[in-house]
């Protein structure tokens, strides 16, 4: 946890193990520090868990970002497996020209402490270059400077509706410099692919709330302007942000690139994400099932545990409702009229 | 220091009230006369609007008397910021009441020159901003006004005078040319009647630009009753002035002919064209340019953006959506409502010139 820019609070909060702890410290931020925003990211669980009752801790875990967080990055172990093996596969696949830059794939711990690698080292680095493309406008400079708090403003148009989807563009550099180097414009395009978001889900099939764009290196606003004309319309926004889109042009690029594109997403593709929790936590609860090794906890009731499904549910039923309004013509809302 | 808009009107405009109008008081203390102040800013986001909003108002507040204009920059059309409209109303409706006029600038207007007028390929800002300084020094440059023989003393005074005559219209628009690469201007040639012959046609067409300019566009014939002329003008699009100034600088000035200005057809009726036009002509050349032609309008080419943007902030509210974000720093729903209210009246009194 560390405070970056101005004011603003970086929490790491799994949704397992460590959850109580992590949303016990947002807790205290908040009291501490009400004005400061608290980032948070968050890694989500998979349905083969190995740990029982990760559900109970997942809803439990869900209440307090939805009530005491501005903003969830939510991350998927599985997204994260897919591409380090996407990663590793270029690497070894011996394509001619395809030659990867070791020090260059956002698996690698280049640029940081060297030491030993350890097992989860290519994962939690893909979260680790992810958070240093999210603050590198408060570290470096760039011509259209977008700081976290701005993060905050743009993308969160409702208090609850505030869980981002992630996703890194390039993965790798290829070594080979005869190779001409990816267009600037397929970077663009990649960042809209599933394979290089840090959670499933598909948001091009739901309804866009918001999307920023956080550039970096040699990039500039009219190449940010084209692309975002280019991709505009297969992307489907809510039809009160038609031209929702949030952009950041900061001019150092990570180590081992040119450029690079972190693109954030507030859309209700999370909505299925949620659902799962929800119906993995119902089938526990329904019987009761284990609930009395958290009953025997001073200050943990029953009540904690309906309250956290109903702040579930009501989060569920906010995107349903905005889901609900995808496709339909909406007709313009009634201007002031004005005595001349 | 890098703040979101509108919670640094309400917070970080009054943390640094103090320090910031001790810089101003001393700056006009080293003057021998105050000529004004010209405040730059941005409308949609960032330090600027919300900041320079009540920076403004401070201004205003402190030195009652002096002129104050303010150069604001209309946000690009497809997203730089997503609360862009929403900043852009409570901007335009609080600097109504502090400014005396706003100059806007297009920031799509501009990147349009940046790509078909000059040829850049891969615009950035810094191109941008070189336009935008160089459409600014054309009339912030010393000048002699109408039938002058020295510099104008008091350049903010008179660019008021001649373009803010009443309250309710204080939007004023910048149209120069002519405005090309290095590469061609070697190659052209300017006359003062091929340019102003432009700059008329680029004012009744509300042609942004030298480029795509819509020569069907044609002033209503005089003797259309006023309700009619409403009707014509939509139809043929045509932009009605309020006040129209001329800055022309470089050769053979004296010569130019400006007549084409005078026609009362391009005007509201109840301002005589005497009155709504001026030119000031300077035998100085300005930044390489042999001849150049500014055109400062106070007219309804900023309608239809204004329109635009005062429409897509009010469907946005309509479903409240980021109001949350406003209100927690003070900004509340009633606020809003006389920020559209105050729009939609600016829009009626443009509609009806």
């Amino acid at each position: 946890m560390y405070a970056c820019g101005e004011a603003v609070f970086s929490v790491f909060c799994p949704l397992g193990t460590g959850s109580g702890l992590g949303t016990f410290v947002l807790n205290v931020l908040e009291d501490e520090f009400p004005e400061v925003y608290r980032i948070v990211t968050s890694v989500y669980p998979s349905a083969e868990d190995d740990v029982i009752t990760s559900p109970y801790n997942s809803v439990l875990a869900m209440r307090e970002l939805t009530e005491h967080a501005d903003c969830v990055l939510p991350i998927e172990n599985q997204s994260l497996v897919d591409i380090v093996n996407k990663i590793k596969h270029m690497s070894h696949s011996g394509k001619l020209g395809a030659e990867i830059k070791q020090s260059s794939t956002i698996i690698s711990g280049q640029g940081g402490v060297k030491g030993q690698e350890k097992p989860f080292d290519a994962m939690n680095n893909i979260v680790a270059n992810m958070l240093l493309n999210l603050t590198s406008s408060a570290r470096f400079e760039g011509s259209l400077n977008m700081d976290l708090n701005e993060i905050t403003m743009n993308l969160v148009p409702f208090p609850n509706l505030h869980y981002l989807v992630s996703s890194l563009s390039p993965l790798y550099t290829l070594a080979d410099v005869n190779v001409p180097s990816r267009r600037l414009d397929q970077m663009f395009s990649d960042a809209f692919s599933k394979d290089h978001q840090l959670i499933h889900s598909d948001p091009k099939h739901s309804l866009y709330l918001a999307c920023a764009l956080i550039v970096r290196g040699d990039v500039q606003v009219s190449d940010l302007r084209r692309n975002i004309e280019r991709l505009k319309p297969s992307l489907p926004f809510v039809s009160w942000n038609q031209e929702g889109w949030k952009t950041g042009l900061c001019s150092v690029p990570p180590v081992g690139h040119s450029h690079s594109l972190l693109a954030l997403a507030n859309n209700t593709c999370v909505k299925p994400t949620f659902i799962e929790l929800k119906d993995r936590f119902m089938k526990l609860y329904k019987k009761r099932a284990h609930l009395h090794h958290y009953l025997h906890v001073d200050g943990m009731e029953q009540s904690c545990f309906s309250e956290a499904f109903s702040s579930l549910s009501s989060l569920i039923e906010e995107y349903n409702q905005l889901d609900a309004t995808k496709g339909l013509l909406m007709t313009d809302a009634q201007r002031l009229n004005i005595a001349v | 220091m890098y703040t979101v808009a509108f919670p640094s009107f309400c917070v970080h405009g009054p943390r640094h009230e103090e320090d910031i109008m001790d810089l101003v008081r001393r700056e006009v203390e080293k003057c021998d006369r105050l000529g004004g102040f010209f405040n730059m800013m941005s409308m949609a986001g960032g330090t600027g609007s919300g900041m320079g909003t009540y920076i403004t108002q401070c201004l205003r507040d402190t030195y009652p008397h002096s002129f104050i204009l303010n150069q604001v920059t209309w946000p690009y059309g497809t997203g730089e910021v997503i609360v862009q409209n929403y900043n852009s109303v409570l901007t335009l409706s609080h600097l109504y009441q502090s400014s005396d006029a706003i100059l806007v600038h297009e920031n799509d207007t501009v990147h349009k020159i940046c790509a078909q007028l000059m040829n850049i390929k891969q615009i950035s800002f810094k191109d941008v901003n070189k336009v935008i300084a160089h459409q600014l020094g054309s009339v912030l440059q010393p000048a002699y006004t109408e039938g002058a023989s020295e510099y104008n003393r008091n350049p903010l005074g008179d660019l008021m005078k001649s373009m803010v005559c009443h309250p309710e219209y204080k939007l004023l628009g910048l149209r120069n040319i002519p405005q090309m690469s290095e590469t061609s201007l070697a190659y052209s040639v300017f006359t003062w009647p091929g340019l102003l012959k432009h700059l008329r046609q680029m004012l009744i067409a509300n042609a942004k630009m030298e480029e795509g300019i819509d020569w069907q566009v044609r002033p209503p014939a005089g003797g259309l009753p006023p309700a009619e002329k409403g009707t014509h003008n939509k139809q043929l699009r045509f932009n009605t002035s309020l006040a129209n100034l001329l800055i022309l600088r470089g050769k053979d000035v004296q010569s130019a002919d400006t007549g084409g200005f005078m026609d009362p057809a391009l005007y509201t009726s109840w301002l005589p064209p005497g009155v709504a036009s001026s030119t000031w002509r300077t035998p100085m050349s300005f930044n390489r340019y042999e001849k150049s032609a500014t055109l400062v309008s106070n007219s309804q080419f900023l309608l239809k953006p204004l329109d635009g943007i005062v429409g897509k902030a009010w469907n946005m509210f309509a479903s409240r959506a980021y109001v949350h974000q406003y209100t927690q720093f003070g900004i509340s729903e009633e606020d809003f409502l006389d920020s559209f209210t105050a729009l939609e009246q600016i829009i009626a009194s443009y509609t009806h010139l």
